[in-house]
Formats: structure tokens, C-alpha cells, sequence
């Protein structure tokens, strides 16, 4: 029996494994499907990781390697090269690998860290051939940076997401022509140091409210895509054609929490993050299964993920040593101009200060408030100067203002000021 | 007058560097934005990370970084130096690959234990 | 000289080779791609038809009846994903209401079993969420799904294993007629046979015409599809049809033996080089048409657009017959040809018996397969999977859990596949909501580690569709 099973070793399970070793679990089991811990992250190869954390510019391997050198130090257990294949409310662990076959591992608590997956070429319906040599950005980045092949030499990013951004440079570096990065939304997915170090300092065109319409083979390799202005309905715009020739289209067109387990697992849903409804302390709807990182929602930096994977990991060492939180939770409702929030529960009798809440805005803002309401009663506001859809936001919750609620949910909105 | 994107927080303020006169920045929030345009004018300088060649490991590339910010002007030059490196595994974290990537004074190091 | 060359390798040639593989015959298929089942059988509805739609008297009428009736001992013996689930043709008004009365008619005069004419409330209750707008529909039980690919590969493979010899990426240039046969002419050099069969789908017009006069024009018809995540499966339990009409059966919505949603396809006719693109028209007028069915369809849930090209020909009729002196069409093979494929098989033996080839049977041929698949075995199977082989302990494939073990048993198969696609169709890996973009870079591996190759001669997919360009920092080799 351990006292903690964790479904994965990227950055969000690492954290979490290791704040749960500190507040005093013994007993600890990290599950990962790869060859080495780390995630995703082994192939960030790029620098801009823990700036918030480490008050340094690490890359991506280095900010993994900060925090499996600190489970050195600890009694936390790997299971490496390992697939879960499923978890149920009993916390059991079903688990397979070459070396120990088929087994079923029991835990008093679970934390669920699997991360995401890249949006894929169906999922967003291009019209066109279907050759060889269209990639999510990932892919792409996997091949290049771990096992040193080129994907391509002409290629065409879509979606501007950071993976995607980041990509054009890393492609450009090696020797590829980038020749365009289209964006189907009137602003950027990624950050604007992004913007500039990877596609203004190559001199790479960024074709906003744009998309590509057709995608043209020969031979079975990509050869041309046609790419379209769009409308405010987003309609390709007649006439407004761009054609190039390419052999490869990268797609970073945004990133979907991983949560079949979860969902295999009968745990509640939210439509809005496709992750888990979480409370306050990262727990799901069964008690003493937490989830944290990108598998509850997608973070933009990974400072935010690793801090949220300690709470995790922490109340899970709570759930095991002290039984579970039982006060009655305050729903979070988004508001206007917000598309989530996370957590979605918040259990008031159990916030020490303050509640950390996190969301995302429809729309880019300047000079702007956020608001949380309980029913018509304004509870609390928050000034902002900025704001954009691609950067997570976060405020924290006064116990006080908590405590204040009496309606049993709070709407959490933003407005230009 | 040079215009530019300030990139030092996700505001975006849109800088300008009176390149004519002691490189004077208007149009920031803040005094880091002053120091970004001053710098990003006068000096532009990025970190490079690439891979080099790693034989005997579980990948078959490594990861590496210029240990500081080199000149933007140099990171061609120091990709092709790149391209003549191969390292044998095992190698850790901070190792030193090349030094003086092309002649910036700026080593070259691992980024990660291979 | 070989007895007998089957010129195609999609299902109808595949059944052919299978059938003939049970006699004592010397047997060669010929396909021009890099791997079987590439045109018309890996790109359709993936619908074992009941058999109401063809006309009655029909080739097409009689064929679909057999060949369903087939199927299910086929697909147990040869190891093929099939369920029985039943199809249901919709009504959406008082004028198609006549035209399920009238399918109703035909089917039972083509001799198809329980068809039933069931009201919308029944429809409703058997597959709750089909539109409230649906007054009547045509229901037959005997309507299955199956895996077309894995069909096809069932039957080429057993065809292979009892001896018959697959030449792929063999393209047939041209026909002449020799003493005693055909001299065939390849862009891989001659060869030489008593009989051909001409199995060759949307080409097979062209290879009619190098054996005998003109006779019938191949259209190919284009149609689209939506293959929709897991999640979405559950919204359909039947397969669902809307009232046939000029452009053919019309946009369905079916579950697929891998429990995704398949919504599709429009019909388009095309002209000009054969090319399976989707378009936005096309997809655009899938999901009207399929709002009709089922109001509530999520395509932000759709994990993957193909499209296929159907062998249609300006004859309403399957163009199955003895053509030219020792020369056989199974041409023009178009919807119900999937469900047909086992029915026209043996039509193709009698044929060559009509042409006076009529070998003795072998003794023991090989008429089963199996298929080990981690996905659905149980705790204890798993567990001897892996004791047996470790490498069915590691997961591969993800989103559809499919094992290393799996995919290198597919690599050392009968017709070993030489693309990361080929591996798709035979274990799955790549089938599922990433498409590939988690383990593709794996099978890259796996296939360029087990076939000795470098990873930059992987394909994707057909000739020429190379997966990688070059290798990063390349002067270091020197």
C-alpha cells in the first residue's frame, strides 16, 4: 500500500511528488510512461523556464533537472518505461511495463499529473490532401531536438501558440526557411517575447485573422498551402488568397489535457478546462484523488505549474495524515469576458489566508478590473493593465471575502475600467 | 527614431529609442522597458540553445546553451561552430562544449546529463 | 508461367486471392502501391450492407445478400473486428416514408432477412438520440460494421501464408495475349500468366481496356468523411441512413469496430487525377446533412477528415464476367462492394472454372488467423501477453493502447507493412484522438530498428511520403 501513487513525471507530477514527501508521506510511487523523468520538458530545449521559481532563465532540461535532483534527496520511488492504464475510486493503480508485467498497485491517495496533448490537424478540420509532412509543433520538436532529424526545409507554422513560435526559430536556426506563421485569431496565442525573439528577429511574417484553407501534395509529400484572410465570422475572405510552396506545415493549434484516466475513473468534468472540477486544494470529486499541472488545465509557464502541483501534493499528504476536508464548498462561476476558473470549488473552512484562484479572459484587455460578485453584491475587485486570452491570470481569494459569500457561489468577471 | 515591442512583461508597451539622441526611450511603463529599448537598440543579445552531437546516449543529440547572452549578429556563426561538435556520452549538466563560440568570449555548455 | 495473376490488392482481389489460395494454383497479385487495400478499401463507411438498396435481379442485389451472409464465419475465422449492429434508413417526411415502404419491398425480394419497418418513437427508443423530426425508418438487422483494411488484410495474408505471391508496388502497364495466357507488363519487368483477374477498382477500366474492347467507363466518386473521438461514439448505436438518393446512399452516422463516430460522406464526382483531398464544401455539406439525422453533433470533438474514391462506372451494375479469352473482370466494383467482396470471390472461381481452370482444392490450406490485441484482453491475458513476450508490457500507441509487441508482430507479418501508416492499419497504433503525434516518432523507431533501415527512409505513407529530410549537425560524422 502507498501512501501516494502519481500518474506521471513531468514537471506537475515532480513537484507534486516531492511537496508531498516534505509535508511527511513515506511512501511515495511516481508512474511514468517514459524513459526518464521530466516530461515534456526534455525536449523544451529553449531557455525562458523558471524565472518566477528560480529567479533564473533555465531551459527546459535544466528546470527538469532542478526538481529530480531534489527527489535525490528523498525516499520517493520511480516506476519508469511504465503505462497506467487505469485508476477507479478504490485508489487502486492499474499498471504495465516490460519488466513487471500487468499489476495492481494500491494507494491512500492519487495525484494525477499526465499532462496534455497537442490539438491535431482533425480536430480542427483543414481542408485538403493528407501527405506526409504535416506535424503538430511538438512532434516536430521531439524529432529535431531529441533524435536530430529536420522534418522539413520549406515550412509553414499554424496557430501561434509558444510551442509553434518557439519552433520557427528552432527550425530557422537549423537551416529551414520559415516562411510564414498564420493565426486564425486577431491576436497572438503566445507571449510577446515569443513573438519578437522567434518570428521578428528572423524576419518571419505573422498573418493574423488568417488560416489555411488547402493543403496540396505531390508525390506524398506536402507541396503548397493556400492560406486565407478571414472575416470577423471567420469565414476565408474570396480573393485573399496566399500561396506558398512548402513541404512541411506545423501546426500549434493548442493543447487538450490528457484526462481519459480521469474520466474512466467517474470523476467529475468541467467542459470548460476539459480537466477535472478541482477544489481549493487540487482534490477531485473523489476524495483523496487530486490533479494538478496541465492535465487540469494549460498552464502558459511552468512556474505556475509546479506551484500548483505542491498544493497538490501537499493536501494529498493532508488527505493521508489527517483524513479529508470535509467543510462545504463555495461554487466559482465564470462571469463575464472569463472562460474558467480553476479551482472551480473552494471549501472555505479549509482556506488559510487566502484561496489562489486562476482563469483565463476571452478577450484582450487594457486597463481593466476583476470583479467577484456574490449574486449583485460586489466582493472584491482587482486592477489590471493587461490582459489577453493567452496569459493565464491569477488572484488570491481573502479567507474574509470567502467567508463573506452567503449565496454558496461567487462569479468571478472582468471589464474595462 | 526606432520603434520597437518592449518583451520585458506580457503589457507589450510600444517603445521608442531616440537612436540620435543618448538612445532616449519613451513610451515604457517602467524602467526595465527603458533599459530593454536601450539595450535591444544599441546591443541586441539573445541566449542560443541548440543540440551537438552525443554519441553512447539515450538520445542522440544533447542539449546546450550559450552560457550568457551573445550578440544577435553571432548566432549563425555559432550554429555552425555547433555543427562540428559531437560529445560522447556521459556528460552533465553545465559541461563545456565549445569555448569562445565564435569569438564572442561566450562558452557553450550542456544542459543536460546524458 | 503462373496459373493465375489477380491484378489489385484491395478487398476484392484480396478475397479473390484468398479463394483461389484454397486451390492447387499457382497465384500472383499485383499492386501498384506500397501496401494492399490503399484506394477504395481503406476510405469508406466501413458498412456491411443488408442488401435493400441494389435493384432486385441485380448482380449487386444477389452478391450483397451472399457476401453479408459470409461475413461473420469470415470474420471469426480470420480474426476481423465485425458486429452485427443493425442499420436503420430514416424518414424524414411523408414522401420518404414511400421510399423506405419501397426499399422495404426490394429488399425482401433480394432476399434480405427481418427487415422490419419500425415507427420514429421505435427508431427513438433503440438509438435515442436520432433527430425527433424522423417518421418512420427501414430496419435491418443483418446491416454490421466492420474494419475494412483489416479485412482485406485478413484475406490477402491467409492468401500469402498458403502460398500466394504478392508483388506490391508493381503497377501493370499493359496486357498481351500470349499463347496459353497474358505477357504482363509491369514497371517492374514482365511476367507471364494463364489467367488474369482484374480486381483493380477505379483503374480497372484501364486494364479492361488492354485485354478486350471498351466496355465500361470508371467515374470515381468522391466521398467525404468526419471520424469522431471516442467520446462521441456513444451517440450512435445503429448504423444510421438517410433515404437513398441520386448521389447515392447518402450521409450516415455509424459507430466503427473501434468505437469512434463516422459521419459521412457527401458523393463528387471527379475528373482529372485521382486525389482523396478533403474540401471545405465537401466537409461543409457532411455536417448539414448529418444535422438532419442527429441535431447534435460535436465536431470540436473530431479527431480526423479523410476522404475515399469510389470505383462508380457509367453502368449500374457490379461488371463481373468473363471479358476476354482467359481474362476475368471483377471491375467497376463500387458500394455494396465491401459487403459483396467474400460473394464475389467465389464468383471469380466459377468464372475461371467457366474458362476451363478448374484445380483440385488443397488438402489443408490455411483458413484461420489470429491477431493478439492488448486493447482487449483481459487482466490475466495481459499478464501472459507480457510473461510471453515483455515487449507486450510496453505501450506504444496511447490513445488506443497498442503495445511495441503488436507492432513488431505486425512488422514480421505476412505482408509486412513499410510505413508508419501500414503499421496504422494492421495494429492500430496512430488510429486514436493524437493521430500519431505521440507515438509516431516511435514507430519511426521501432520500424527503422526492425527493418534495418534509416529512419529517414520511413515512410508515412505511400512512395515518396518520407517522414524526416535530413539529419542535424551533420558535419560532426565526418
Amino acid at each position: 500500500m502507498y501512501d501516494l501513487i502519481v500518474v506521471g513525471g513531468g514537471p506537475a507530477g515532480l513537484a507534486a511528488a516531492n511537496s508531498a514527501w516534505q509535508k511527511g508521506l513515506k511512501n511515495i510511487l511516481i508512474v511514468e510512461r517514459d524513459k526518464e523523468l521530466g516530461g515534456i520538458l526534455n525536449q523544451c530545449i529553449h531557455n525562458g523556464f523558471g524565472l518566477h521559481r528560480f529567479k533564473e532563465e533555465l531551459t527546459g532540461p535544466e528546470y527538469a533537472a532542478r526538481f529530480i535532483e531534489m527527489l535525490k534527496d528523498t525516499g520517493v520511488s520511480v516506476l519508469l518505461d511504465t503505462m497506467v492504464l487505469e485508476i477507479n475510486d478504490r485508489h487502486e493503480v492499474h499498471v504495465i511495463s516490460a519488466q513487471n508485467g500487468y499489476q495492481v498497485l494500491q494507494a491512500k491517495s492519487i495525484v494525477l499529473s499526465m499532462g496534455c496533448r497537442e490539438r491535431t490537424r482533425g480536430a480542427i478540420g483543414i481542408p485538403g490532401e493528407r501527405p506526409a509532412g504535416v506535424f503538430t509543433a511538438g512532434s516536430a520538436q521531439r524529432y529535431l531536438n531529441l533524435e536530430g532529424y529536420m522534418v522539413g526545409k520549406r515550412v509553414v507554422i499554424l496557430g501561434s501558440g509558444d510551442i509553434g513560435l518557439i519552433m520557427a526559430r528552432r527550425m530557422t536556426l537549423e537551416g529551414a526557411q520559415v516562411l510564414a506563421c498564420v493565426e486564425l485569431m486577431p491576436y497572438s496565442g503566445g507571449l510577446m517575447r515569443n513573438i519578437v525573439q522567434c518570428l521578428q528577429d528572423w524576419n518571419i511574417p505573422l498573418y493574423l485573422s488568417h488560416t489555411i484553407t488547402d493543403i496540396r501534395a505531390e508525390n506524398g509529400r506536402v507541396s503548397h498551402v493556400t492560406v486565407h484572410k478571414l472575416d470577423e465570422n471567420r469565414q476565408p475572405i474570396p480573393g485573399t488568397n496566399l500561396e506558398f510552396d512548402c513541404d512541411t506545415v506545423l501546426l500549434s493549434v493548442g493543447l487538450i489535457p490528457e484526462n481519459e484516466l480521469t474520466r474512466a475513473a467517474g470523476i467529475e468534468m468541467d467542459p470548460r478546462t476539459n480537466g477535472a472540477v478541482v477544489y481549493e486544494n487540487m482534490e477531485t470529486s473523489v476524495p483523496g484523488i487530486f490533479a494538478c499541472g496541465n492535465v487540469v488545465h494549460v498552464h502558459d509557464l511552468v512556474d505556475y505549474v509546479s506551484a500548483e502541483s505542491e498544493r497538490a501534493g501537499a493536501a494529498a499528504a493532508e488527505f493521508v495524515l489527517k483524513g479529508q476536508r470535509e467543510g462545504k464548498a463555495l461554487e466559482l462561476k465564470n462571469g463575464a469576458d472569463v472562460s474558467y476558473t480553476v479551482p472551480q470549488k473552494i471549501r472555505a473552512d479549509d482556506v488559510g489566508k487566502a484561496a489562489d484562484v486562476f482563469f483565463r479572459v476571452r478577450r484582450v484587455f487594457k486597463n481593466s478590473v476583476i470583479e467577484v460578485h456574490d449574486g449583485e453584491k460586489l466582493l472584491a475587485s482587482f486592477k489590471r493593465e493587461h490582459m489577453a486570452p493567452g496569459e493565464m491570470e491569477h488572484i488570491l481569494l481573502p479567507r474574509k471575502i470567502l467567508d463573506s459569500a452567503q449565496g454558496g457561489q461567487i462569479t468571478i468577471s472582468a471589464r474595462e475600467a | 527614431m526606432k520603434e520597437l515591442v518592449c518583451i520585458v512583461c506580457p503589457k507589450g508597451c510600444r517603445l521608442h529609442v531616440d537612436d540620435e539622441n543618448g538612445f532616449t526611450v519613451t513610451g515604457n511603463s517602467c524602467p526595465r522597458g527603458a533599459e530593454y529599448g536601450k539595450n535591444e537598440i544599441q546591443n541586441p543579445t539573445r541566449v542560443l540553445t541548440s543540440t551537438v552531437r552525443l554519441s553512447g546516449g539515450a538520445y542522440r543529440r544533447c542539449p546546450v546553451k550559450t552560457e550568457k547572452a551573445v550578440p544577435k549578429g553571432k548566432l549563425l556563426d555559432i550554429m555552425k561552430e555547433l555543427n562540428h561538435v559531437e560529445v560522447a556520452s556521459p556528460v552533465s549538466i553545465g559541461q563545456v562544449v565549445l569555448t569562445n563560440a565564435a569569438g564572442t568570449g561566450v562558452n557553450v555548455v550542456v544542459t543536460k546529463s546524458l | 508461367m503462373f496459373d493465375v495473376a489477380v491484378i489489385g490488392c484491395g478487398v476484392i482481389g484480396a478475397a479473390a486471392a484468398f479463394e483461389l489460395s484454397k486451390y492447387q494454383a499457382s497465384v500472383v497479385v499485383l499492386e501498384k502501391e506500397n501496401d494492399i487495400a490503399m484506394g477504395a478499401t481503406r476510405a469508406n463507411s466501413a458498412i456491411i450492407h443488408a442488401g435493400y438498396d441494389p435493384k432486385p435481379g441485380t448482380l449487386m442485389a444477389r452478391l450483397n445478400v451472399a457476401g453479408n451472409a459470409m461475413t461473420e464465419q469470415l470474420c471469426k475465422d480470420l480474426d476481423v473486428p465485425f458486429a452485427r449492429i443493425g442499420s436503420f434508413v430514416l424518414a424524414f417526411s411523408e414522401e420518404e416514408r414511400a421510399t423506405v415502404q419501397a426499399l422495404y419491398e426490394r429488399g425482401v425480394k433480394n432476399g434480405v432477412p427481418g427487415l422490419q419497418i419500425l415507427s420514429g418513437d421505435e427508431v427513438r427508443q433503440m438509438d435515442p438520440l436520432v433527430s425527433p423530426e424522423v417518421v418512420c425508418a427501414l430496419y435491418a438487422p443483418s446491416a454490421g460494421i466492420i474494419t475494412p483494411w483489416e479485412y482485406a488484410l485478413a484475406f490477402a495474408e491467409t492468401a500469402v501464408v498458403n502460398g500466394v505471391e504478392l508483388r506490391r508496388s508493381t503497377e501493370v502497364t499493359d496486357l498481351k495475349k500470349i499463347d496459353g495466357g497474358y505477357r504482363i507488363e509491369t514497371n517492374r519487368g514482365p511476367l507471364e500468366a494463364r489467367f488474369v483477374i482484374n480486381a483493380a477498382g477505379v483503374q480497372s477500366d484501364k486494364i479492361h481496356d488492354m485485354a478486350a474492347p471498351h466496355a465500361f467507363t470508371v467515374i470515381p466518386n468522391k466521398g467525404e468523411y468526419y471520424v469522431m473521438d471516442k467520446s462521441e461514439c456513444y451517440r450512435a448505436k445503429h448504423v444510421l441512413f438517410q433515404c437513398p438518393n441520386a448521389d447515392g446512399k447518402g450521409v450516415l452516422i455509424t459507430p466503427t469496430m473501434d468505437h469512434n463516430l463516422l459521419v459521412g460522406p457527401n458523393a463528387q464526382n471527379i475528373s482529372g487525377p485521382v486525389n482523396t483531398g478533403n474540401t471545405a464544401e465537401g466537409m461543409a455539406f457532411v455536417r448539414a446533412k448529418a444535422a438532419q439525422t442527429m441535431p447534435s453533433l460535436a465536431y470540436r470533438n473530431a479527431i480526423r477528415n479523410f476522404a475515399g474514391v469510389r470505383a462508380n462506372t457509367d453502368k449500374d451494375e457490379f461488371q463481373i464476367g468473363i471479358a476476354a479469352e482467359h481474362f476475368i473482370d471483377l471491375a467497376g466494383i463500387k458500394s455494396p462492394g465491401l459487403s459483396s467482396a467474400p460473394a464475389i470471390a467465389l464468383e471469380a472461381v466459377k468464372l475461371l472454372n467457366e474458362c476451363g481452370f478448374a484445380p483440385e482444392k488443397k488438402e489443408h490450406p490455411v483458413l484461420t488467423r489470429r491477431k493478439k490485441r492488448f486493447r482487449f484482453m483481459s487482466e490475466d491475458e495481459r499478464q501472459a501477453a507480457v510473461r510471453e513476450n515483455p515487449l507486450y508490457g510496453r505501450v506504444i500507441c496511447r490513445c488506443e493502447t497498442v503495445t511495441e509487441g503488436e507492432i513488431v508482430d505486425a512488422i514480421h507479418s505476412p505482408i509486412p507493412p513499410c510505413s508508419v501508416d501500414g503499421v496504422k492499419r494492421r495494429a492500430g497504433s496512430g488510429m486514436g484522438r493524437c493521430q500519431g503525434g505521440f507515438c509516431g516518432p516511435r514507430v519511426v523507431d521501432i520500424l527503422s530498428r526492425e527493418l534495418n533501415i534509416s529512419p529517414l527512409s520511413v515512410l508515412q505513407d505511400g512512395e515518396g511520403s518520407n517522414i524526416l529530410m535530413s539529419e542535424t549537425k551533420k558535419e560532426a560524422q565526418a
